[in-house]
C-alpha cells in the first residue's frame, strides 16, 4: 500500500512538472461571460502596437482562478464592490455630502466611465486616474483629504467605479491636452531596464509573454482588470501597486504611486490593452 | 601599483561582502571568443554547491527560467530560456562562464537572461544591491562546474 502511494505520489510530481514543461506556450481558448455578459479577451491590436492580438491575463490564468473571476458569486472581489457602494452613498465631511450627493446612481452616472481612463486634468496639466479624481472630488467637492495611497477605502471606491465599466472596451482619448506626450514617455520607460537583474517591463510582457518564469504564465501584463483580486494576498491590489511590484522583482528601486514615471506607464499601458473589456473586480493568482 | 591593488580590494570587499581579494572584479573579467578562459577565483568550482546556486531563488533562480531534467524532483521549471539538458554537450567551460558572468556577452545586448558576474545592471538599482553582482566570482565557478556536468 505505502508502496503503490509512493508511486502514485511521483507519479503526480511528474505529471504537475510536465505540465510547465509540456504546456503550449498560448493562453487558453476560453469565453470569459459574466453576469451573461460577454467579455472582449482577445481583440486586434490598435496601429503602432507590438502584438497583431492584444489579450486579457485571464487566458493566462489557471482554470479555478479563471472560474472565480467568471461567478460573481463567488468572486471575492466582489465584496470590495460592495464596500465601495456603501461608501459611495456614506455622508462624510464638513460639506455634508456623499459621492451620490452629486453623482446620484453610480450605474448611471459612472456606467461606462473607468473605460477611459487615465484622462487629462486641465488643472494638474498631468493625466489623472481615477483613484486620483476620487481625491480630487474628495479635496474640493468635500473639503476631506485625499487617501493614503492603497488606503481599503481607496481600492473599494477605484473597484467600486471601475465595475460600472464592467464590458466596456478600454479606450484612451490621447488627443486630450498632452497625454501624448505622457504616452511617449510612458513607452519609453517600458523598454527601460531597471535594476540588478536588468529587465525591462517588455522583457516578460512582450518578449516571454505566454512563457513560464518558475510557476507564473506570463501574460502580456494588461491593466483592464485593475484593481485586482490577488488569491496570494487575499486582497484587492491596485495598479500602481501591482506595478511597483514587478519593478521591486528587477532588484530596483521603484517610483512613488502616482508619481510621473508611474502616471505615465499607467496611460501606456493602458493603451496596451485597448479593446479588452474592463474585467474589475479581476482574479489573479 | 601594490598600493593600489589593496585599495581597490578593499573597496569591493566592502561592497561585494562575499568577493574575496584574489576574485577576478567584474569589470576586469576578460572575454574573448565569447568565452573567459581564466577561473574567476583560481579555484575549482563545486558542482554540488552549483547545483544549489542554480535552483536558489535568491542565488542564481536559473531554474525561473530554464528546465533542467537532472532537477526534475522540483516543481515550476520556467520556458524563458532553454533546457539546460546537456548544455555541456553544446558549451565549454570557458563558454558558460562567459554566459553566466555576463549573458550580453555571449548572445548579445537584447538577451533577457541577466549577467550574474556584471555590474553593467539597469536603472535604480536597489540600494541593497549597488555596485554588487547577483553572484559571488566562486558561485560563479560553482555553478559552471554544475553545469559542466551535464551531458546527454
Ligand atoms: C459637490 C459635488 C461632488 C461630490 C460630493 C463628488 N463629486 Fe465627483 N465630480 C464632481 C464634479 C463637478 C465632477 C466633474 C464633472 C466633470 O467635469 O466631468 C466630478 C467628477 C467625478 C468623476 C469623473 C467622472 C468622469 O466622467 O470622468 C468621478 C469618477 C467622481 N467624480 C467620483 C466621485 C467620488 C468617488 C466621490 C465621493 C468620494 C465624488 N465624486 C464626490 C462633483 C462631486
Ligand atoms: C521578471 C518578469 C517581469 C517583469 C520585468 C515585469 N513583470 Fe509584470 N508581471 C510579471 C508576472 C510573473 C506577473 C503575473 C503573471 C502575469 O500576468 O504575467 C506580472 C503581472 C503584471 C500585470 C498584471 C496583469 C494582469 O492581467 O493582472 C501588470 C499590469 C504588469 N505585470 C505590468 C508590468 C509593468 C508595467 C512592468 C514594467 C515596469 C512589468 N510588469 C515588469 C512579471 C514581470
Ligand atoms: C530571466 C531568464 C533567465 C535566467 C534567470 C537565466 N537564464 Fe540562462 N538563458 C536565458 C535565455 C533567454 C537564454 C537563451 C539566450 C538568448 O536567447 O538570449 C539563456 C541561455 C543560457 C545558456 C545557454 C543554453 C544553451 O543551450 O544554449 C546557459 C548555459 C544558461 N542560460 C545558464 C543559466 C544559468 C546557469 C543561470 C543561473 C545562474 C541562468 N541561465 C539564468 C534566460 C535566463
Amino acid at each position: 500500500m505505502r508502496h503503490s502511494l509512493a508511486i502514485v505520489g511521483l507519479g503526480m510530481m511528474m505529471a504537475a512538472l510536465q505540465m510547465p514543461l509540456t504546456a503550449q506556450a498560448d493562453p487558453v481558448d476560453d469565453a470569459l461571460v459574466i453576469d451573461d455578459l460577454e467579455m472582449v479577451t482577445r481583440t486586434k491590436a490598435p496601429e503602432g502596437h507590438p502584438f497583431d492580438e492584444v489579450r486579457s491575463g485571464w487566458l493566462y490564468r489557471e482554470a479555478e482562478t479563471r472560474e472565480l473571476e467568471a461567478d460573481s458569486f463567488q468572486n471575492p472581489g466582489m465584496l470590495y464592490v460592495e464596500q465601495g457602494a456603501d461608501i459611495w452613498n456614506r455622508i462624510e465631511g464638513p460639506e455634508g455630502k456623499s459621492c451620490a450627493s452629486c453623482h446620484n446612481d453610480a450605474a448611471v452616472t459612472m456606467k461606462g466611465v473607468g473605460a477611459n481612463y487615465p484622462k487629462w486634468d486641465a488643472d494638474a496639466k498631468r493625466p489623472i486616474n481615477v483613484e486620483l479624481q476620487i481625491d480630487k472630488c474628495r479635496v474640493e467637492n468635500m473639503g476631506l483629504e485625499a487617501y493614503k495611497f492603497d488606503h481599503a477605502e481607496q481600492k473599494a471606491l477605484t473597484t467600486y467605479i471601475k465595475n460600472q465599466a464592467l464590458g466596456e472596451p478600454v479606450k484612451l482619448d490621447l488627443s486630450q491636452g498632452e497625454l501624448q506626450s505622457w504616452w511617449d514617455r510612458g513607452k519609453e520607460l517600458y523598454y527601460t531596464r531597471t535594476g540588478q537583474l536588468n529587465f525591462a517591463c517588455a522583457s516578460c510582457h512582450e518578449a516571454n509573454s505566454g512563457q513560464y518564469i518558475r510557476a507564473d504564465h506570463l501574460s502580456q501584463g494588461q491593466a483592464n482588470g485593475f484593481p485586482t483580486y490577488r488569491l496570494k494576498q487575499a486582497d484587492m491590489v491596485s495598479l500602481h501597486n501591482r506595478f511597483r511590484g514587478c519593478i521591486r522583482d528587477t532588484r530596483a528601486e521603484f517610483p512613488k504611486a502616482f508619481s510621473d514615471e508611474l502616471m505615465a506607464l499607467e496611460v501606456y499601458v493602458t493603451w496596451r490593452g485597448t479593446g479588452l473589456s474592463v474585467e474589475t473586480p479581476s482574479v489573479r493568482q | 601599483m601594490i598600493k593600489v591593488t589593496r585599495f581597490l580590494c578593499a573597496a569591493f570587499v566592502m561592497h561585494a561582502g562575499a568577493a574575496f581579494a584574489d576574485d577576478t572584479a567584474p569589470d576586469k573579467v576578460m572575454y574573448e571568443d565569447f568565452s573567459v578562459q581564466a577561473s574567476l577565483t583560481g579555484k575549482a568550482g563545486d558542482p554540488v554547491e552549483g547545483a544549489k546556486v542554480f535552483k536558489d531563488r535568491g542565488l542564481g533562480n536559473c531554474l525561473a527560467c530554464h528546465q533542467n531534467a537532472d532537477m526534475s524532483g522540483d516543481l515550476f521549471h520556467g520556458t524563458v530560456g532553454p533546457a539546460v539538458d546537456g548544455v555541456a554537450d553544446r558549451w565549454e567551460p570557458a563558454q558558460l562562464r562567459a554566459i553566466v558572468s555576463d549573458a550580453k556577452q555571449v548572445f548579445g545586448e537584447e538577451t533577457v537572461m541577466p549577467g550574474f558576474y556584471s555590474l553593467k545592471v539597469g536603472k535604480d538599482v536597489a540600494k541593497d544591491k549597488a555596485g554588487k553582482t547577483i553572484l559571488s566570482a566562486q558561485q560563479v565557478e560553482d555553478v559552471v562546474a554544475y553545469l559542466a556536468t551535464l551531458k546527454e
